[in-house]
């Protein structure tokens, strides 16, 4: 499976997601953010960061650049886009995914590992996960407060379009677990045709036993079956 | 021509950092505060003679990079 990993100034997951896509075999092209046509692609990935210093709003300067008009392109034709903390903020604001991601309530940057349950499987991304599986992944921002509109928030739920939900290590989902203040819990949404994940959760920085967990590998591998 | 713009904050989006402003003045013994939201502000200058034009260029602006019109209004107005 060819992958693209998008680079903008102020990008510092880059790295980890490209070793993370190599170590599960992909085969992964890095692409700077003024570059005008993309690499062959069937997934995309926007990483982590702080694009632009994160100036006027997190994502919002990345989200007009050059080759994100090919992303909106690529995704709109079926392509699978992951955007990964800064990714999922630049998703939102390109409008590929509908929603915002507000400062978090705590006005906290907060970096840890939390607790994730799988809230649904069906996606070429989740379907090496079990329903209800409960995950520890890696956290870190700042602006990671889900918001939508109730509209919108009903139509993700009645769709199954919320794949990861913050929940605690026996799977309750209440405010007492959520890190951030998120609608509903929410960890990761899709678009309505489940080509476009948006996550705040690192699942790159969970592919290697030795320095994290394994609980991220899925995700990916998810992809290749 | 030249244009200022103000960003606030939809009245049912949470505001949390003009909170902690608003309690920290309230701490600081200002007790008639009754309520206080954050905003963003732009001093914009176009070239352009015609205000209607000039308005509705920036509008455009607004609308396409410096307001998240899910979150946020906005207010043009000359200076």
């Amino acid at each position: 499976m060819n992958s693209s990993v998008i680079v903008f100034p102020g990008s510092n997951c880059d790295r980890d997601i490209a070793v993370a896509l190599e170590k599960l075999h992909f085969r992964n092209k890095m692409v700077w953010h003024k570059e005008t046509s993309l690499p062959k692609s069937d997934l995309i990935v926007i990483p982590g960061g702080f694009s632009y210093g994160d100036y006027l709003r997190s994502g919002a300067i990345a989200g007009k650049s050059n080759i994100l008009n090919e992303v909106i392109k690529a995704a709109n034709e079926g392509c699978l886009v992951l955007g990964i903390c800064n990714g999922f903020q630049i998703l939102t604001e390109t409008g590929l995914l509908k929603g915002v991601l507000l400062r978090n309530k705590n006005l906290k940057f907060i970096g840890k590992d939390v607790h994730i349950k799988v809230i649904d499987t069906d996606s070429k991304f989740c379907n090496k996960y079990k329903k209800d599986q409960i995950l520890k992944l890696n956290i870190a921002h700042n602006e990671g407060n889900y918001f939508t509109s109730k509209e919108h928030l009903k139509e993700l739920e009645n769709n199954n379009l919320i794949p990861f939900k913050y929940s605690d290590a026996d799977g309750k989902i209440n405010d007492e677990n959520n890190p951030n203040g998120s609608l509903n819990n929410i960890a990761g949404i899709f678009n309505d045709k489940k080509n476009i994940l948006g996550l705040m959760p690192h699942p790159e920085r969970m592919v290697d036993q030795i320095i994290s967990n394994g609980d991220g590998v899925n995700l990916f591998t998810s992809l290749l079956n | 021509m030249k244009f200022s713009v103000k960003v606030t904050l939809k009245k049912d989006v949470l505001d949390p950092q003009g909170k902690v402003v608003q309690q920290t003045l309230q701490n600081m013994g200002m007790d008639t505060l009754k309520t206080l939201r954050q905003g963003k502000y732009f001093e914009i200058e176009i070239n352009e003679n015609d205000e209607i034009k000039a308005k509705n260029k920036i509008a455009d602006m607004c609308k396409k990079l410096l307001v998240n019109l899910i979150i946020e209004d906005f207010e043009i107005s000359k200076i």
